[in-house]
């Protein structure tokens, strides 16, 4: 018998509700079968803990007096930009320091924000009839201010490429530091646990789900850029390679540090671990047999990164459970493997969720739009005006 | 009479018998191999301390380097702080001698200090900056 979100809430106010997390629901539908599961389990938890790069903050800090129209705006020495009305500036991830270079960047900053740290605000300006000061020099934390949220442009991929280097010298990538020689190997998904790869063609997961997002209560906001509904799927729905995005939005003041850290990979430079959970409501038998695939039923491609084209040369298919046995084999050779996302954070996040959930402190939500079930996914050419 | 201590990286296609027979007899050198990691279709790493005349340790470490070795200096130290620690796991596709590996179960970082030979590979890998080598 299918059930509403409805029905799920207020067996959340009931306390009566069962939340299984994806790693969890695996062994129940094995032990169970799927008709029982659909029955007995009402929720299921996903997450992922993983570097994103799309990702930022949108700030008001007020007015001051006399006040600014803010042109230049650094935080920290990170800067931030402000072509927005007069104290709004949107401060991205991977901003980079102008004093500290790669060492501190706008993931940073975000962080201190959440800490409840001092940063020091600098802005310069034109001076207009209506706002005359010209520069200021001042000190914020997350109380001075207005409003501060995430909104993040692309994250929660659905699925991620392995990188690996096939060059004779090291290289360091988003993807980490890659040893010549197929040395080693990196990829970045919670697989089994990844929230998209449980709801592969979004049927629950849409505009307006209620989410956890770096330890607050947020929200989907839109689809993330390049969303990528056509990419190549296998018969349980999964993508093979990246696949939907997610655009989303919480509120900095509610986050926490254990769910969200500012991070540099050496030589690339800086950028966030994301801790974001969604909750999957168990409607009926169909999302079962979404919510049953693991790490073996989930596969993605081999790269190789140091061939620097937008098309890069591969090297087949491999699933996450052989990822995550340490090892893969690449050419006949056998390469270590490490993942640049935390499958143990994810868990924990998904776990930390399902409490939530029976805590009755998270409610679901309905989407109120559907994700694109069709987007274009095209390229930067190089052309002339007149080619274009 | 110096000492060195080195890490050596043999690529899959040497056998390191011969190459460190020869250190000993044409360059006059003794060795005492403190860690060696040799993994079937991966490279081997050794660390070594090399004790010897000075100007025949450049010699031996040149005779190496032509051989295809790859030489560094080995690290005095590392550390792992395990509060800063996020539990990716990148750092373990870069060790060869599985001193850090994830713990199948919990799938948080195990290092074992005792299988690590200061190669220094993990180094500039952390996104959060937890480990630390000492050279
Ligand atoms: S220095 Fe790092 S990579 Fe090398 S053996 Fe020790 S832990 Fe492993
Ligand atoms: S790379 Fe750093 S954060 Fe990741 S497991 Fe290793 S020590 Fe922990």
């Amino acid at each position: 018998m299918a059930k509403t979100i409805e029905e799920i809430n207020k067996k959340i106010k009931d306390g009566n509700v069962v939340v299984l997390d994806a790693e969890e629901i695996i062994d129940y539908i094995e032990e169970n079968g799927a008709k029982k599961a659909a029955k007995d389990v009402d929720i299921v938890t996903t997450a992922t803990f993983g570097p994103m790069c799309s990702s930022g903050a949108f700030l008001n800090f007020g007015h001051s007096d006399p006040p600014i129209k803010m042109n230049k705006v650094w935080l920290n020495d990170v800067p931030a930009y402000s072509g927005l009305a007069a104290v709004d500036v949107y401060l991205g991830a991977t901003e980079l320091s102008e004093s500290e270079g790669m060492n501190y960047g706008g993931a940073h900053v975000i962080e201190d924000l959440i800490q409840g740290k001092t940063i020091k605000l600098r802005a310069t300006a034109h001076g207009t009839d209506c706002y005359p000061r010209k520069d200021i020099e001042t000190y914020i934390n997350k109380e001075t201010i207005n409003q501060a949220y995430l909104f993040n442009p692309r994250n929660v991929y659905q699925n991620y490429a392995v990188a690996t280097n096939s060059s004779n010298k090291t290289i360091y990538t988003y993807m980490g530091k890659l040893l010549p020689r197929f040395g080693n190997a990196t990829y970045s998904s919670a697989g089994q646990l990844n929230p998209l790869l449980n709801d592969p063609y979004y049927r629950t997961i849409g505009i307006g789900t209620k989410i956890f997002i770096g330890g607050a209560q947020g929200y989907i906001a839109w689809h993330g850029t390049q969303h990528n509904p056509n990419q190549h799927r296998i018969a349980n729905g999964t993508t093979i390679g990246p696949g939907a995005t997610l655009a989303v939005i919480g509120n900095i003041k509610e986050m926490s540090n254990n769910f969200i850290k500012a991070a540099i990979f050496p030589g690339y430079g800086v950028t966030m671990f994301m801790g974001i959970g969604i909750p999957i409501p168990v409607l009926d038998k169909e999302m079962i047999d979404f919510l049953k695939i693991k790490d073996e039923d989930i596969f993605t491609i081999i790269e190789d990164y140091s061939v620097q084209r937008r098309n890069k040369p591969t090297y087949g298919k491999v699933n996450y459970k052989q990822l995550r046995s340490g090892n893969i084999a690449i050419n006949g050779k056998k390469v270590q493997t490490g993942s640049i996302s935390s499958y143990a954070k994810a868990k924990s996040i998904a776990q930390y969720l399902a409490n939530l959930i029976k805590e009755k402190k998270f409610f679901l939500t309905e989407p109120v739009s559907q994700l694109p079930q069709d987007e274009k996914f095209g390229n930067l050419e190089i052309l002339s005006q007149e080619e274009i | 009479m110096a000492k060195r201590k080195l890490v050596l990286t043999f690529p899959e296609d040497i056998v390191t018998k011969p190459i460190t027979y020869r250190l000993v007899k044409d360059y006059d050198l003794s060795f005492n191999i403190l860690r060696a990691e040799v993994t079937p279709d991966m490279e081997g790493k050794i660390l070594l301390e090399l004790s010897g005349d000075i100007p025949k340790i450049e010699e031996g470490i040149n005779y190496l380097q032509e051989s295809g070795v790859t030489i560094q200096e080995a690290a005095r130290d590392i550390t792992v702080d395990k509060k800063e620690c996020i539990h990716c796991g990148l750092c373990t596709s870069l060790c060869m001698t599985q001193s850090l590996t994830l713990d199948p179960e919990t799938k948080k970082l195990l290092f074992d200090k005792d299988k690590c030979i200061l190669c220094g590979l993990c180094s500039n890998s952390c996104p959060v900056d937890a480990i630390k080598l000492k050279m």
